[in-house]
């Protein structure tokens, strides 16, 4: 089964989208994980899965609300693309992995363009609208059943 | 005529978000400035209004690395001015939960942060290709210290918990023996990551530091004690600011606080060491006198190796405690309300931290100051810049920039309340005449 582990932190703004999606597909039952610490943390909470999906807010000057995918056994991250409000970051936590030999076999990143991350705001109108249009794809892609 | 400028867009490995100048004049240091340009977070102002019971919970959201350290110093600080004194289970309980934040915190710093720095390495990542097996112990280290923290906290990050009085729930007996085997471990790494740092190689440089840290009478201070320093300061908490005062500076958004009448002094490990190394415990002061590290540690780039110390004690500290941990009647005591102020000082995995909470008789926070470890610090990297950077003459633009961002890191600054990146600039210009 994936493993779905959405990143960020609810209390900065759109930096909490990927934490959003996670919560929101408990409520169709079906297993996510969260990583809001810094991102040493993720390789402990995809062990043992072999198939990883990621969730997370990103950076990188494209249209708010743009869905990025990226396949991390086969490409890096774009330098500096990552909005993250925590020291270590996802793209340092996978270069890590990578480095290790912990990358799961298989692991994918959903980013969403995101807005701003200020403190103590909601998820932007646009991110929202992705995330949830997002988090349709990944249940009709990976859990089918709960449709 | 030569004029040099040495810029780094992205220094990681630092918590907070800031740049460094730094300006030459010949062999000449002619300034140095350490900006930190991240908005003020006016935590003390929103605070106020708030029941004090909140302090803890929102003053842990300060810093995701050490955010046991703002609850202890919230939960002290409140219980004095409430006059209360927690079952001395909670109190043992309290130590656990900082051991468990020390191990975290610096195992992050020395072998993820700061080691690339002595190694030659970009950052961990490149250093984990050739140094597999240290990374993966700094990470299995890291973890151990998260795990305590979680049973402790209730979770790693802002944990939950802690409350004035003790904690919303305690771990029973059997989880904390759950912990032991994995500790056993971390003890042991701990005492390797001693020897491993001691071959490092360090810069030739020493200051005369002021060294500022707790002192208990029968301890290695974690929440209590009080405030000395080698220049004869001895003093409770409720004096602290009687003796210490902030300062502005325009360059920066973070206050410098400074010794009164005296200026820049220093926190963190190689004051407490400095200060407490009788109060180690015997495996701790062995490893540190196999690295024949003796105090006063006067060298900071040496601080990786007093941390390495710590480690050592924050692992046996933390088995000690849960060999004699017997969980409380109740797991807090029920606070009174009434009007009060009051203050406190712990030892956060960087240096003291020091609290002070005035409410009125519903309990609503009137005034509150907070004082972080970087702020203390902040002056003195500035001096030590100072001093280190005019050896910049004999070294490469590369190698200069290196040893000035490592000369920031032996502080594990924590500015993380505010940023991710230091950009670093040098001017260098002959000297003027």
């Amino acid at each position: 089964m994936t493993r779905i582990i959405g990143c960020g932190n609810l209390n900065r703004g759109d930096d909490g989208v990927g934490i959003y999606m996670a919560d929101r597909l408990r409520e169709y039952g079906i297993p996510a994980e969260t990583c809001t610490g810094d991102a040493t943390g993720l390789m402990e909470v995809w062990c043992g899965a072999a198939d990883v999906l990621i969730l997370d807010a990103v950076c990188t000057g494209a249209p708010i609300g743009t869905i990025h995918q990226w396949d991390m056994r086969h490409s890096r991250l774009p330098a500096r693309s990552w909005a993250s409000t925590h020291g270590f970051g996802i793209a340092e936590g996978i270069e890590l992995a990578r480095k290790l030999g912990r990358l799961p076999k298989r692991l994918r990143i959903y980013g969403i363009e995101i807005a701003q991350f200020a403190a103590g705001t909601d998820l932007s109108r646009e991110v929202r609208a992705s995330a949830d249009k997002l988090l349709q794809r990944v249940i009709a892609n990976h859990f089918p059943e709960k449709q | 005529m030569t004029a040099r400028t040495i810029q780094v867009d992205t220094l990681a490995r630092v918590e907070g978000e800031g740049s460094l100048y730094i300006k030459m004049a010949g062999e000449r240091v002619a300034d140095v400035k350490l900006k930190i340009y991240e908005p003020p977070r006016l935590f003390e102002a929103f605070l106020r209004g708030r029941h004090y019971s909140e302090a803890p919970d929102i003053t842990a959201r300060i810093c995701g690395i050490c955010p046991i350290a703002y609850q202890m110093s919230a939960v002290h600080a409140i219980e004095r001015a409430l006059g209360m004194c927690p079952d001395p289970a909670i109190r043992l309980a309290r130590r656990l939960f900082y051991c468990g934040e020390w191990i975290e915190s610096h195992a992050l710093h020395v072998y993820m942060l700061h080691a690339p720095d002595f190694l030659g390495y970009q950052d961990v990542i490149a250093m984990a290709g050739d140094h597999r097996a240290v990374v993966e112990k700094a990470l299995r280290l890291k973890k151990i210290g998260n795990r305590i923290v979680s049973l402790l906290g209730g979770r790693e990050i802002h944990p939950i918990s802690a409350v004035v009085g003790g904690f919303y729930k305690l771990p029973t007996k059997t989880q904390l023996q759950e912990l032991v085997s994995d500790l056993e471990w971390a003890l042991q790494a701990s005492i390797e990551t001693v020897q491993w740092t001691t071959g490092l190689e360090f810069p030739n440089f020493e200051q005369d530091y002021e060294f500022v840290a707790l002192r208990h009478p029968e301890e290695y201070p974690l929440c209590e004690g009080r405030l000395i320093s080698n220049r004869g300061l001895d003093i409770d908490a409720a004096e602290y600011e009687d003796h210490f005062t902030e300062v502005h500076v325009k360059h920066s958004n973070a206050l410098h606080s400074v010794v009164r009448g005296r200026g820049s002094y220093l926190v963190g490990p190689l004051a407490r060491f400095n200060l407490n190394f009788d109060k180690l415990p015997h495996l701790a002061q062995q490893a540190a006198a196999a690295a024949q590290l003796k105090p006063p540690v006067k060298n900071p780039f040496r601080s990786i190796v007093v941390r390495a110390v710590e480690l050592v004690f924050a692992c046996a500290e933390a088995l000690r405690i849960i060999h004699e941990y017997e969980p409380p009647a109740a797991p807090r005591m029920d606070p009174p309300n009434r009007a009060g102020m009051g203050q406190a000082i712990t030892e956060a995995p960087r240096g003291i931290l020091y609290h002070r909470y005035a409410f009125n008789d519903r309990g609503l926070i009137l005034t509150a100051k907070i004082v972080p470890p970087t702020s203390q610090n902040q002056r003195r990297i500035e001096d030590d810049l100072r001093e280190y950077a005019a050896q910049l003459v004999a070294w490469t633009q590369e190698e200069a920039t290196w040893k000035c961002e490592q000369a920031i890191r032996n502080y594990d600054p924590c500015i993380s309340c505010a940023t991710h990146f230091l950009d670093l600039t040098i001017e260098r210009h002959s000297d003027e005449k």
